[in-house]
């Protein structure tokens, strides 16, 4: 039987109420949200915060809208919400690849972006989709917000520029025309964590890759980016070969382990192969809207 | 220790209990209500399936005191007024258990399932029980009888219906 150790237990009322009860708390607080990571950590004693400060009631974080030219989606969201959220997907396909892959149905309810991010286990999806689209993430402290690239977010296993006392608020994503991405994940069974995954968000200016964004997860990759492979992208035409190289690059700067999810090989074998086919599936998406034709079928 | 109300299937209790007590033991060993299975403790079998308010939830992955205020929905408010629900029906019909251990979460997500989509297809029945572990059935008549269920009056159970909104005790 797993029982975590003793904790203390607030709810908070507000965003404010939550600084507050973070500040009197001490760094050994820690914010409650879906609990699907934080709950099993502390079951397992790999976490024993002090305080837990219960974010759940907080509705005006869990919100999800198109703004201008802007995807805000608040840390409080569920999974089950981006994924049911139309305008998102339709904007990023990537974010629907990838929620549909998360966890299962039951733990997508209460699973929040917010606490995936948060957590930063080496294997989360989220972070590598988020470093991919080059979304911002904002963070509420005591004396206001800072936003931090989400490139610049995470510093390492498990570890955030999030400090004791603030709290991530939402999470933002730029909408720019021209645009295609995807999500692709391996892993051993369904509902299970990324044996490895990548995802691509591509930009064109006609046949010319414009701007890219490339993210791993689960094989090693810095800051859950494949930059040099991104680097090689720009500037250059969105073929096939490209993409391949592209695949290999990314393979090549990644630094992943053997594991119970597989060897290190295989991790990297997957590295280049999924990078390569999340290039030609937001290739696929940005075409159609690119020469103003229809969607092909199955091109989702 | 902290103070907590909890509805279960319509029924407040008021309880204090510590912080770190997990749902499912909250359930179980402080009401009682023994027919949700804690399984593997790990959120990934499902056997402890419960609804928090409108929404399932692995009850091992969650704390009691995060319950407080809020009404929980277990097997044994599935039959309503004495009914049986129709998932309960199909799953004895179509032979959808053998041992019985998943069984109490199988159908705390079907019936979730069914108030949000009265007609699934196999492949949506198999999708929202994914995240829950069969070890006797195959799953084949787990998807059986919840198609049972929704070919025999899944509609007729109206929202609402069930927990606090009888006794209309705690809001949500
Ligand atoms: C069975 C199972 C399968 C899973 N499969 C996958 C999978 O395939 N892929 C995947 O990526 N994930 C997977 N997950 C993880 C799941 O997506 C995350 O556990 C969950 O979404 C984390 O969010 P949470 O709201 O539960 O966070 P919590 O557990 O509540 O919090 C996690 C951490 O973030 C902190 N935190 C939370 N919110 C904030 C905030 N707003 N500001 C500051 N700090 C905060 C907490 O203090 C804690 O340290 C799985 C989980 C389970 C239980
Ligand atoms: S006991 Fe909760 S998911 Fe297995
Ligand atoms: S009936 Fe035995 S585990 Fe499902």
């Amino acid at each position: 039987m797993q029982v975590p150790a003793q904790v203390e237990y607030e709810q908070a009322a507000s965003v404010e109420h939550a600084l507050d009860l973070l500040a009197r708390s001490g760094p050994e607080a820690r914010i409650l949200a879906g609990g699907h990571s934080l709950i099993p950590m502390m079951k397992l004693r790999l976490a024993q915060p002090e305080t837990l400060i219960d974010i759940n009631g907080l509705s005006e974080l869990a919100f999800l809208e198109v703004t201008g030219d802007e995807l805000r989606i608040g840390a409080l969201t569920r999974h089950a919400g981006l994924l049911a959220a139309a305008g998102a997907g339709e904007h990023f396909p990537i974010l629907h690849d990838a929620e549909r892959v998360i966890a299962d149905p039951v733990v997508r309810e209460w699973g929040t972006i917010g606490g995936s991010l948060c957590q930063a286990d080496p294997s989360e999806d989220l972070s590598a989709v988020f470093a991919a689209l080059r979304a911002t993430m904002v963070i509420r402290h005591p004396a206001g917000i800072r936003t931090v690239p989400a490139r610049e977010f995470f510093t390492g296993p498990y570890e955030t520029v999030v400090a004791p006392g603030e709290i991530l608020t939402e999470i933002r994503v730029a909408i720019r025309p021209g645009g295609g991405s995807s999500y692709q994940k391996v892993g051993r069974r369904v509902g299970d964590w990324p044996v490895g995954a990548a995802g691509a968000a591509l930009w064109l200016d006609g046949d010319v890759i414009s701007g890219t964004g490339i993210g791993l997860t689960a094989v090693g990759a810095r800051h859950f980016v494949a930059a040099e492979a991104e680097e090689f992208l720009r500037g250059r035409p969105a073929t096939e070969e490209n993409f391949g190289r592209a695949g290999q690059i990314a393979a090549e700067n990644c630094q992943p382990v053997s594991d119970q999810r597989g060897p290190a090989e295989y991790k990297r074998h997957l590295a280049s192969e999924l990078t390569t086919r999340a290039l030609r599936a937001a290739l696929r998406r940005a075409a159609p809207r690119r020469a103003g034709g229809q969607r092909r079928p199955g091109d989702g | 220790m902290r103070q907590i109300t909890v509805t279960v299937n319509g029924e407040a209790h008021a309880r204090e209990v510590e912080p770190r007590l997990l749902l499912i033991h909250f359930l179980r060993d402080e009401l009682g209500l023994t027919g949700s299975h804690w399984g593997c403790d790990t959120s990934n079998c499902g056997a402890c399936v419960v609804w928090l308010d409108e929404v399932p939830v692995k009850s091992c992955t969650v704390l009691a005191v995060m319950a407080d205020g809020h009404r929980v929905r277990t097997v044994e408010g599935l039959a309503v007024g004495g009914r049986l629900d129709p998932v309960q029906v199909g799953f004895s019909e179509c032979h959808g258990l053998q041992c019985g251990f998943c069984t109490p979460g199988m159908m705390m997500t079907a019936r979730w399932l069914l108030d949000r989509s009265p007609d699934p297809s196999p492949a949506e029945i198999r999708e929202a029980l994914s995240g829950q572990v069969c070890r006797c059935t195959g799953y084949e008549n787990i998807v059986r009888s919840v198609r049972w269920a929704a070919e025999h009056g899944a509609g007729g159970h109206e929202p609402g219906e069930h927990s606090g909104a009888a006794t209309g005790s705690v809001p949500a």
